[in-house]
């Protein structure tokens, strides 16, 4: 609720949740970060921190900034009121609540309670809020959403003035550009990009982080007259999808790394019988189950070389919880003017984390998802060796009398199967070239930052917001430090060694380990691609995001 | 839009007659004497009397000697991978209820390593016919032991004698909640035309097993159901219910555990329709989902609907 304030307010917010891989639960945080300014990360440090327990206090105090706010639960909470770096607020806020809400209800409500204790101190919009609590509980039986506003103003109201010194205000910004602010989570932003692509159908298998994907498309998508099909594996779920593109839908399949390990074969299909198709990996970590709920950009190399044989598909992957969006429009415009495979590479941290930006322009975005089945005529060739595939649906009248089998066995132009060498050559390289074409028509990344100058910091997927954030900082200190950030990683967009060359050297920053010869996944692709010695990389593996200082340690010498 | 709503419409009638050379594509693959060239004519034959234009059926199948079928024949056709063609095949007949989805493939492909998606498509019940031509051994990799091939069966991974249980076909279909299951023989080119009509007009997920020799590998395995061979084609005695006596000995396609006890019979069995059942398929199911989500909600066009999501988001 605190994002979504902030979305309304024209504030720049970002959060951050971690949540346990078991079911009956264990302790969770959930971060937010809000600011006047840009926000570009979830922040290293915190300047309030709210324990509910004693075990959240131990944890998480070192995260508090010298200087920083400690609001407690005095009913449960027993902080070291000797350590003098931090400012301490006592509340019962368990006793409160219960008193509030005449003792009926346990201790629930307590995190309402707060939301009204730290409106009180930040000075936020009482009002604005309780709209939002509202339409939070307002679903549900009037007397929830009564308890719930009780709760609010019972913390609201509370003199947490007096026990405090500083004062916190944001700064009350003028109403910026003309569109307003929406507030989601990664997952749920790829999910509507999907939509505004065109994107109707789609099939998938419950896994973490992806399943938030396939819940939102099973009840979205029948609303928009499509569907999307809970699959009886992981084999299935691409193979349908696969069912869909091919029957003229371009569909969506995904998962997480272990799920999409199991899709490589049909996703081989798709490159070799040259079917549109987007394959969204939202990124945990490790190999094998590895490690569900943590976070990770160690698929990369999976998702581009991830098949047996010359399989070039292409790989994207999302920045921001906004890009998400984006990268879903992107993505199926490539996957149907090329007709190919598209990767979409989101990570744990950008699916679950909230996000305010701009509300896209959907009227000029929304794309028609029918399928072309206009009879086809003079000479139509399913795979035409000059020219990039682009198929006749089932149910397309041939005027020619001659109707096309897609294939994944090598083929002729017409999709006759055939082992000849001179034809598997020339296939072999025309579905190489049609992706040598996109990166011809990829624009070159804008460097961040000066255009030359020592350090150039190269990063992919969820760590854009951590690496600009080091940009800046970096720059206060004068140090020659800019970033470029790739949204397409396969094929990389041409011109890139221009870039470079301006640079004394070049640092590939990524969540992955650093591999036998001592480089990230994105790493060793730009070592092998520029042959460039000037590149360096800077990967950890803790299963958390980056911290700005991190990647500020990892620099400097 | 929505599923029902496909561009066909426009797609002008074909005037002149369906005949055998426009639905014949290349020459099959197959080696001289396969079952599977009947199967083909079956095929052939059957779309010819049914007059099906090209742009109304789709072939699709996955890997195996009997999987090349979409090649041979002149539709719209997909070539996937192995054991993976019936979610291929739901796919395609979900998104498209203007095409009748025929799927053709082998022992392997459908009850070894798709077995798993034979039971989830029977258990969702996909419109689909779907052809199984089995032979009781893998041909194309040359001669090892197949899911049905009998105990003692010699191949080239099992020298002396398939050990395990083989797969029964009809029990495993009617486990799994087909809703059409019929089986039959590749020498008995009436009956297959015969199952392969009822298995299209079954609304359902429509499955018939056929026994297709290899010549190559297992010469003779079906010659016991081959009256030309000295064997016998027993065939099932349908219910007429007529409510003659003998009328009460018949079979019943409805009843499950009739058709259990008919699949149990020695090899090689009866053959006919095992089963039949009107539960409705995934593809209504969804079509009323879309129908009903879309009448709640006045029938918005798709950037109304996504404006007014992202309006609660604001």
């Amino acid at each position: 609720m605190l994002a979504r304030l902030a979305g309304r307010s024209d504030q720049e917010v970002m959060t951050y949740m971690t949540i346990p891989s078991t079911i009956s639960g264990g302790p969770s945080i959930f971060q937010v970060r809000i600011g006047s300014g840009e926000v570009l990360s979830a922040g290293d440090e915190a300047d309030f921190l709210v324990a509910f327990y004693q075990h959240s206090y131990e944890d998480h105090i070192g995260f508090l900034k010298e200087g920083g706010v400690l609001l407690y639960d005095s009913d449960q909470v027993q902080p070291d009121l000797g350590d003098k770096r931090f400012v301490y607020v006592g509340v019962a806020i368990t006793g409160l609540t219960v008193e509030a809400l005449g003792g009926t209800a346990k201790d629930k409500g307590k995190n309402i309670f707060v939301l009204g204790l730290i409106a009180e101190i930040f000075h936020l919009d009482a009002e604005k809020l309780k709209d939002l609590i509202r339409e939070r509980f307002g679903g549900k039986n009037e007397s929830i959403v009564n308890t719930a506003l009780m709760a609010f103003q019972a913390g609201y109201s509370y003199p947490v003035g007096g026990l405090l010194t500083t004062r916190y205000a944001f700064e009350v910004r003028q109403e910026t550009a003309g569109r307003d602010q929406v507030t989601m989570d990664g997952n749920q932003a790829l999910a509507y990009g999907l939509i505004a692509a065109g994107v109707r159908y789609g099939a998938g298998y419950p896994i973490t982080p992806w399943s938030t994907i396939m819940e939102i498309l099973r009840s979205e998508l029948p609303k928009y007259g499509g569907l999307f099909v809970q699959a009886e594996d992981e084999l299935a779920a691409v193979s349908l999808a696969l069912g869909f593109s091919y029957s003229g839908y371009l569909a969506v399949t995904g998962s997480a790394g272990p799920g999409i390990s199991l899709k490589t074969e049909a996703i081989g299909w798709a490159s070799m019988a040259e079917i549109p198709l987007l394959v969204v990996n939202v990124q945990r970590g490790g190999p094998s189950t590895g490690l569900p709920t943590n976070v990770e950009q160690s698929d990369l190399s999976q998702a581009i070389f991830g098949s047996h044989g010359d399989s070039p598909r292409v790989v994207l992957a999302a920045a921001t919880v906004e890009d998400c969006f984006y990268i879903a429009l992107e993505a199926a415009r490539i996957a149907r003017k090329y007709s190919t495979p598209v990767f979409i590479l989101s990570d744990s941290s950008l699916a679950t984390r909230i996000e305010a930006f701009d509300e896209p322009d959907l009227t000029s975005i929304m794309r028609d998802p029918h399928p072309d089945l206009s009879p086809r005529s003079n000479g139509y060739k399913p795979y035409p060796l000059e020219g990039i595939t682009q198929h006749a649906p089932p149910g397309t009248r041939m005027t020619e009398g001659k109707y096309p089998v897609v294939t994944g066995l090598e083929h002729d132009e017409m999709g006759h199967p055939t082992g000849h060498p001179s034809l598997h050559m020339a296939m072999t390289a025309k579905r190489r070239r049609k992706l040598q074409q996109l990166a011809a028509e990829i624009p070159l990344p804008e460097v961040y930052g000066d255009a030359e100058g020592t350090t150039l910091l190269v990063g992919w997927g969820s760590t854009f917001g951590p690496i600009r954030e080091a940009v800046d900082r970096a720059r206060e200190r004068q140090k020659g430090v800019s970033s470029l950030h790739l949204r397409h990683l396969h094929p990389l967009p041409n011109g890139l060694e221009n870039v470079f060359a301006r640079f004394n050297q070049i640092v590939v920053v990524e969540m992955n380990d650093q591999g036998l010869y001592g480089y990230g996944q994105l790493a060793t692709i730009l070592r092998a691609r520029f042959c460039d010695p000037k590149i360096r990389s800077l990967t950890k593996t803790d299963g958390l995001t980056f911290r700005v200082k991190e990647i500020l340690q990892g620099i400097l010498p | 839009m929505s599923a029902t709503e496909n561009n066909v419409s426009t797609i002008a009638p074909q005037p002149e007659k369906l005949t055998k050379k426009a639905i014949t594509a290349d020459h099959p693959t197959w080696c001289p004497g396969c079952g599977d060239f009947a199967v083909l004519a079956a095929f052939y034959k059957t779309l010819e009397k049914r007059q099906l234009p090209h742009e109304s059926i789709v072939t699709l199948a996955g890997i195996g000697c009997s999987s090349r079928f979409p090649y041979f024949v002149n539709s719209h056709g997909a070539h996937f991978i192995h054991g993976r063609a019936v979610p291929l095949a739901s796919g395609v007949s979900l998104a498209r209820p203007d095409l009748h989805v025929f799927l053709f493939g082998g022992d392997g492909d459908g009850f070894s390593i798709g077995g798993n998606h034979l039971d989830h498509g029977a258990r969702k019940n996909i419109r689909m016919t779907y052809v199984i031509m089995d032979n009781f051994v893998y041909g194309l990799t040359k001669k090892q032991t197949s899911p049905t091939s009998p105990i003692g069966y010699r191949s080239k991974t099992d020298p002396t004698g398939a050990m395990d249980q083989p797969v029964n076909p009809i029990k495993k279909l009617l486990a799994g909640g087909a809703t059409f299951i019929g089986r039959t023989h590749a020498t008995q080119i009436n009956h297959m035309i015969q199952m392969i009509e009822r298995a299209m007009d079954h609304d359902g997920f429509s499955v018939i097993e056929c026994l297709s020799e290899c010549v190559e590998f297992y010469p003779g395995a079906f010659d016991p159901a081959n009256p030309r061979k000295g064997g016998e084609f027993k065939l099932i005695d349908e219910k007429k219910w007529d409510g003659t006596p003998e009328d009460e000995l018949r079979h019943d396609v409805t009843d499950e555990l009739a058709a259990y006890r008919l699949a149990s019979q020695p090899f090689p069995g009866v053959f006919g329709v095992f089963f039949e059942s009107d539960r409705p398929t995934k593809n209504a199911f969804e079509r009323k989902l879309v129908e009903t989500t879309r009448a709640k909600l006045g029938a918005p066009s798709d950037l109304e609907l996504l404006q007014g999501t992202f309006n609660r988001m604001k």
